[in-house]
């Protein structure tokens, strides 16, 4: 039942062994250690743990780990070394977006996979990204705002 | 001297701060484990005038906080009231989480070390001051001695001790040493407000750079050697317990380790969380579902209606309430709100490692002594043998002040010799919570002069304070559940509260964000309306008629109606509503703009609201806290109940228990009004305001007077009548 698994995470080569079906977000959290990315919900309605395979925003809670061998997977712990995720974190920052933090993994590589394809969205191009990403200490307005400010290359 | 500069460095050393305890966020954490070892708070070659500081030989400036941070940004204010009356240099602060310690850190407001009720700036402005005052003074002492000068010559700024007359400065990380030996000031001399450099400055927060890199580690976080993972599940039926277990097909599930039965729950431990969950979903068992098994929601709004009939303990009575209802022209409404669960980001967890001679625990709490008790108890060891590492929160929302969860975590760990991290699932987090109760409000009014001559209220639900804090609950009054009631800012001649305790059968009732305001504010601005609309008054005018006693807040409502464009035309089933709100010492003032489709759906266009909570110690997180609490009340308002089939909650995830989201979240302008006086609350405030605007706004734009959450929209569909 268990496979030995090799996964290109960060740019790092990782290999251990897993249930094929085991959802990449517990091999990163309980097998590899790499708590950046959060449990919410086990189903894909919260968002929180979004990762980037291949660039793409994917949820990684019910995403099989045989299904992103050969993929390239960034984490929240490397986005900042691509070009629109340090963007992203920068505006997180500049606005005061978070508070608790705990959803905000998530929130980041959404946004970061957004502006990675979109360099200006617009309100609707935010609202199709981001709708999949809840935030329970009601920070949306703020993560807006920050989008546009990313995009812009405002400063604060 | 005051309490806490009493707090010497001897009893530091010989209290609980000398025990292994405390997370330093700050510090850089571990590459690839994230073993939560504590670096140990160590008084040593340190200035530690008290429990809430340390200055090295450096300058690094240390403050312990004994509130907990779970996005309220508690951390950043109280460092920011603690920096300000010791001059600090902000840019040399850290924080660490104080230890479990009632004796130095219980919440003034509580007598226990407890986070919430909007009270931590509110209950520690004085003692914080203080402690950062007389901290200051031995700091400048030290200084004066050594130049050899008056004290009173010298002045204090940004980390350093400056003698005016000669120019000489001194940095407080040069002079720990020598004020470690000063004696405390006899009476601290605390600023003048306008003398304030960092307390009203927008901030940035200290917590905040390690959320955007997955640094931060939670309590989910906690990586051990030889940890295992846990998930498990609790009997479905309130009250119920485990009757049989088959783990004949779990066990041989690669990666799962144990199956622990215990009374009420059964949890597999696994190599990780997938081989526990496997194994969970692998288990056969047999629930024993107890004398719950057929209740419901129904019968539970059966027995509230009924029990709100009956008289309450009064709570509050002014003029001659039966006389002011006798005559006038005559209102009468009841407004009911339903159990909601918390939903934190973060699921409730814990990880226990208990020992022969110790447990330790790490966890995200709101309660960090009263988690060591009950830890205690449940491994059967003395308080002191029991080390809590508290986290920064995923959020807590009142549901992390509770223990349950480390009290089953123990009960778990206690059947091993390796630590054990325990996960509720999002399915289990939701349907074992601790629920808002339910309320019955009633209001009983009457007008006169297009005036309220008369004003009977009456609350009827679980009293949470007597469970929560025994002693608080007084005369038959659960003081959080009248809170925003008896504080009223309107000038009602005759007024009345009554509070009727009634407890729903077996289900857990506790704190839930907004707490008793929630309820107060929904009846009285949602029944103020109504009876506006009786007296043919515009709603903005009809309150400002009755708040000739309440300066501040009328002026949020009048500042809030010309920022919102209150009185401007709108289209066709958009309406405007207000919420005015005196609650935790804060007063708010809320206009909700929303439209209301054909088939009844609701859409926010715009949210403007005005605050006045006193001196703003980081005006920025209180305009957060207003957004987020604002989104957190009328999540409620548009999607939230928890309902009960069965002896069982029907809802398990956020596709049944809906959350809003960004693409339903409008236009939110929220104002920070200069204030000198005394600080309010912020955190539980932002909750209040939403609903009762929201509903008034429907009221507005359709007629129809709801007075149920949440939103029922087959009420609002076009035709409908009021």
């Amino acid at each position: 039942m268990l496979m030995a698994t090799t996964l290109t995470i960060n740019g790092e080569t990782k290999s251990f062994d897993a249930p094929p079906e085991m959802p990449l977000l517990w091999v990163l959290r309980d097998i590899l250690g790499m708590t950046g990315t959060k449990f919410g919900c086990g189903i894909a309605q919260c968002g929180a743990c979004t990762v980037h395979v291949d660039g793409k925003a994917v949820r990684s809670c019910v995403l099989p780990v045989s299904a992103v061998a050969n993929r390239a997977i960034t984490t929240i712990e490397a986005v900042g070394n691509t070009p629109s995720g340090a963007k992203v974190q920068k505006a997180w920052l500049d606005l005061e977006v978070i508070q608790c933090g705990y959803c905000q993994s998530g929130q980041i590589m959404a946004a970061a996979a957004l502006l990675a394809t979109t360099s200006h969205p617009d309100d609707s191009d935010i609202d199709a990204a981001m709708a999949g990403n809840i935030c329970r200490c009601g920070t949306y307005v703020r993560i807006r705002e920050a989008i546009k400010q990313a995009a812009n290359g405002r400063q604060s | 001297m005051n309490a806490h500069n009493s707090l010497s460095r001897r009893t530091l050393m010989t209290g609980g701060l000398a025990t292994g305890f405390v997370l330093a966020f700050r510090l850089p954490l571990r590459a690839a484990v994230n073993e939560p070892e504590q670096p140990k708070d160590t008084t040593d070659g340190k200035f530690a005038p008290n429990a809430f500081i340390r200055i090295d030989e450096t300058g690094q400036t240390t403050l312990i906080m004994p509130q907990v941070e779970m996005g309220q940004g508690i951390y950043t204010a109280i460092s920011m009231v603690l920096a300000e009356e010791l001059d600090a240099d902000w840019a040399k602060v850290a924080v660490l989480h104080a230890p479990p310690n009632d004796k130095f850190y219980a919440n003034p407001a509580f007598g226990l070390q407890a986070t919430g009720g909007s009270t931590s700036i509110r209950a520690w402005w004085k003692p914080l001051r203080e402690a950062g005052a007389g901290a200051r003074a031995m700091l400048v002492q030290a200084a004066a001695t050594q130049w050899q000068v008056d004290p009173a010559s010298c002045t204090a700024a940004k980390g350093e001790v400056v003698h005016t007359a000669s120019g000489r400065k001194l940095g407080y990380g040069a002079l720990a040493l020598a004020a470690q030996g000063q004696t405390p000031p006899k009476d601290v001399v605390l600023k003048d407000p306008k003398d304030f450099v960092i307390i009203g400055q927008p901030l940035k927060r200290l917590d905040t750079p390690d959320k955007i890199n997955g640094k931060v580690v939670y309590g989910i976080d906690a990586i051990l050697p030889n940890m295992k993972i846990a998930t498990v599940a609790v009997c479905p039926v309130f009250g119920g317990k485990v009757g049989k277990v088959d783990d004949s097909a779990a066990t041989k599930i690669p990666g799962v380790r144990k199956v622990v039965v215990l009374e009420d729950t059964v949890a597999v431990i696994g190599d990780h969380m997938w081989a526990a969950k496997k194994g969970l979903d692998a288990l056969k068992i047999e629930w024993n579902e107890g004398p719950n098994a057929k209740l419901s929601t129904k019968d539970i709004w059966q027995d509230l209606r009924a029990a709100s009939e009956k008289d309450g303990a009064v709570a509050k009575s002014v003029g001659d309430i039966a006389k002011g209802l006798a005559s006038g022209d005559k209102f009468e409404a009841s407004f009911e709100l339903p159990f909601l669960a918390h939903a934190s980001m973060e699921p409730i967890n814990a990880t226990v490692h208990v020992r022969p001679d110790a447990c330790e625990i790490w966890t995200g709490t709101q309660i960090m002594t009263r988690v060591q008790s009950e830890a205690a108890k449940a491994a059967g060891l003395p308080v002191d043998k029991v080390i809590v590492n508290n986290h920064l929160l995923g959020g807590g929302f009142g549901r992390k002040l509770e223990p349950d969860m480390v009290i089953t975590a123990v009960k778990i760990a206690k059947q091993v010799d390796y630590p054990v991290k325990v996960i509720w699932t999002r399915e289990e987090d939701i349907q074992h919570d601790v629920y808002r109760p339910v309320y019955r409000d009633q209001v009983n009014a009457t007008l006169v002069d297009g005036k309220v001559a008369a004003w009977k209220y009456k609350i009827a639900g679980s009293a949470v304070i007597a469970r929560w804090l025994p002693p608080a609950f007084q005369k038959g009054v659960d003081i959080d559940a009248v809170d925003a009631a008896v504080e009223t800012p309107y000038d009602f001649p005759n007024f009345h509260v009554e509070y009727v305790r009634a407890e729903p059968p077996a289900v857990p009732t506790g704190f839930w964000r907004g707490v008793g305001p929630n309820n107060n504010v929904f009846a009285f601005e949602c029944a103020l309306d109504e009876l506006a609309r009786k007296a043919g008054k515009d709603p903005v005018e009809f309150r400002r008629s009755m708040l000739t006693k309440t300066p501040r807040a009328l002026a949020v409502l009048n500042l809030a109606a010309e920022k919102s464009g209150w009185g401007q035309p709108l289209p066709a089933r958009v309406g405007r509503g207000v919420c005015l709100q005196p609650s935790f010492a804060s007063f708010l003032a809320t206009v909700v703009e929303a439209e209301i489709d054909d088939i009844g759906e609701v859409t926010l266009r715009r949210i403007t609201s005005v605050v006045d909570t006193g001196i703003a110690v980081n005006p920025d997180t209180i305009k957060a806290q207003i957004e987020g609490g604002l989104i957190f009340g009328l999540t409620a308002a548009l999607y939230g109940e928890i309902t009960i089939d069965k002896g069982r909650v029907q809802q398990s995830n956020f596709h049944d228990y809906r959350m809003m989201r960004i693409n339903e979240t409008p236009k939110i302008e929220v104002i920070v009004v200069k204030s000198g006086e005394a600080p309010g609350g912020i955190g539980e405030a932002g909750v209040n305001g939403g609903p009762p605007a929201l509903r008034n706004a429907i009221y507005a734009a359709t007629g129809v007077a709801l007075r149920c959450l949440p939103i029922d929209r087959k009420l609002l569909a076009a035709g409908k009548k009021a």
